[in-house]
């Protein structure tokens, strides 16, 4: 690149490889006064040196029709490759505050629409499916039941084993100290019953069972698989949903129960080795203290966290938007909404229960 | 006598222990567009993927620039890469970016070139596939046809010197097919790029072709000049020109 009588001089490749460096260099001649580019002795120039071309004329406030001086073979590239004919492209749309504000209300309100729907239909298909598996796969509810029910219980059963043994750790080092070392079997009878075995179960089935709902229907989703169910006259959410709902109802009770009871006897094992307790004592005292209210407390309200983690998971499937990335969002979206809702189900479930509302 | 850009001498593919391409051999001249033909699954795409080691060959060698690759380092390859475009059958566009991430990958990955110019040279390549209305959007708000072009735009973003294109006219109409296949040949002529096309459209082939390679059941049928193959005595290619498909 060379400057003079008011023209910039270029020679040689104007290409990929020679661009960066010629860019580098503009700048000692931005301040000169250049009317014209003289292309006359370059030899070879691609999409990225007729870019360089178009960024100095533009930086130069320069016209094209009247400053280039080019050779044939340049000419023909840079009515092919300029960017100066272009017609202008509409640039991404920045929302103002409020548009913002009202545009995710909608959305908003329109999830909670969509989300109402959908329980509707999830409801009643589920309902009807009790009596008329038509709609169907053949054994799906038996297939979904092993997955969401026996796939599970190893790892549930571990956690509940290990949450039993902390949570009568952390209480005997306390009740040592008043001599009411029998208070261990009360702690964990009334909690592992009514609290920590259905929310332990109902999170795990969340992070398992819901992210594997929402991620199987959204990728159906994105590759048109729900599509090609309507057109064969087949109700998604039946043929989909349903055995899932139906395999998780009757999975969630028996989990929950050995959840339950293996996290007493977690707590068993403390009392037993830790607070010289023996196991008759221990186990008396648990059936003792332990109402069936308590038991119906517990069971009633994992079935509802239990809904709610096929519901969310196949909102969000059905609700996926974009590809690959959008089937991982959604997974992750359908994971986190459940557990929210299970703590929040959780807590209402408390103050009912609290309150005797 | 040109020399080749691309020699594939003795190539076998095997996928497990089945057979897709059986000794292979086959040269690419520059500047030219060599068009693969053969019926579904015969190996075309596992030939290209063998070219361009996407899968590795079982045996025999690849040459590409005068340089065997079969054995290249990673690193040696990469610059082989950077100079060739590739554009896949299904587009395989980076669904999480939009169009325009998309083609800026290879410009921000192989070039010291500022932003201003990449942005120009993206903007560029969009008008050129008739793309340009969809700078900002993400794959999945394109149609079929409209990805194959972004993905074409991205593959050529470099000016590479060998664009590979598998299928590049399926899933279009026959107008947007016609001005790809226009593209092509002012691409070749203005980049003096060497063009290897997968594809079945007789018109396409009738319009661009200088080369025709004919693969059967994995192995090489016919490698000649687009004149030579209407002429030829060989059945499947007689019959492929004569009726328009397999």
């Amino acid at each position: 690149m060379e400057y003079r009588a008011q023209s910039l001089f270029f020679d040689g490749e104007l290409t990929k490889h020679t661009v960066p460096a010629l860019y580098d260099e503009f700048p000692k001649y931005s301040n000169q006064t250049i009317f014209t580019l003289d292309l006359q002795q370059v030899t070879k120039i691609d999409s990225a040196g007729i870019a360089f071309i178009d960024e100095i004329l533009s930086q130069l406030e320069l016209n094209p029709d009247e400053s280039l001086s080019m050779n044939e073979m340049v000419r023909i590239a840079y009515n092919t490759f300029t960017s100066t004919k272009l017609k202008h492209v509409k640039t991404e749309n920045k929302l103002d505050f409020f548009t913002q504000l009202g545009s995710g209300s909608v959305d908003f309100l329109r999830s909670i629409k969509d989300g109402i729907y959908l329980i509707a239909d999830i409801s009643y298909w589920s309902f009807v499916g009790i009596f008329n598996k038509k709609g169907q796969r053949k054994g799906s509810v038996i297939q979904q039941a092993l997955f969401i029910g026996v796939d599970a219980l190893g790892i549930i059963a571990l956690l509940s084993m290990i949450l039993g043994l902390i949570l009568a750790l952390q209480s005997a080092a306390q009740l040592r100290q008043f001599g009411a070392n029998i208070f261990v079997a009360d702690l964990m009878g009334i909690s592992m019953v009514t609290e920590m075995g259905p929310i332990l179960t109902a999170i795990i089935l969340a992070g398992r069972s819901g992210s594997s709902i929402a991620s199987e229907i959204a990728t159906m989703q994105v590759t048109e698989e729900i599509d090609a169910l309507k057109m064969m006259a087949i109700n998604p959410i039946r043929y989909v949903v349903v055995p899932k709902f139906h395999a998780i109802t009757i999975c969630i009770p028996l989990l929950v129960t050995a959840s339950t009871l293996i996290g007493i006897f977690g707590g068993l094992i403390v009392a037993v080795t830790y607070l010289d307790l023996s196991a008759t004592v221990f186990i008396n005292r648990v059936i003792e203290v332990v109402t069936i209210r308590d038991a119906i407390i517990g069971l009633g309200k994992s079935y509802f966290f239990a809904w709610v983690i096929v519901i969310i998971g196949s909102y969000y499937g059905f609700n996926v938007k974009g590809g690959a990335e959008g089937v991982g969002k959604v997974t992750t979206q359908a994971v986190v909404a459940s557990i929210f809702w299970i703590i929040i189900l959780d807590a209402i479930n408390s103050l009912i229960f609290y309150f005797n509302i | 006598m040109k020399k080749p850009i691309i020699s594939v001498n003795n190539l076998v593919a095997k996928y497990g222990e089945e057979t897709i391409l059986e000794d292979i051999s086959l040269d690419i001249y520059p500047q030219e567009v060599t068009v693969i033909l053969g019926g579904s699954g015969c190996g075309k795409t596992t030939l290209i993927k063998n070219i361009l080691k996407l899968y590795q060959p079982f045996a025999g060698s690849v040459k590409i620039f005068n340089k065997e690759v079969t054995n290249m380092d990673e690193q040696e390859f990469d610059d082989i890469l950077s100079r060739i475009g590739m554009l896949f059958q299904n587009g395989a566009l980076l669904n999480s970016l939009s169009i325009f991430d998309n083609i800026a990958i290879p410009l921000e990955q192989h070039t010291r070139l500022s932003k201003n110019v990449i942005e120009k040279m993206i903007k560029v390549k969009l008008d050129l596939v008739n793309l340009s209305y969809a700078t900002y959007m993400v794959p999945a708000e394109l149609s079929g046809g409209m990805k194959k072009r972004a993905a074409l735009a991205r593959a050529i973003a470099l000016d590479p010197d060998i664009l590979i294109c598998d299928e590049p006219s399926a899933g279009l109409d026959p107008l947007t097919s016609a001005s790809l296949d226009e593209l092509i040949l002012k691409l070749k002529n203005l980049l003096n790029m060497t063009i290897v096309i997968v594809t079945h459209e007789l018109a396409s082939i009738h319009r661009i072709a200088d080369r025709i390679i004919f693969i059967d059941n994995g192995r090489l049928l016919f490698n000649g000049t687009l004149e030579e193959a209407k002429q030829t005595d060989i059945q499947e290619v007689k019959t492929f020109f004569e009726v328009g498909r397999f």
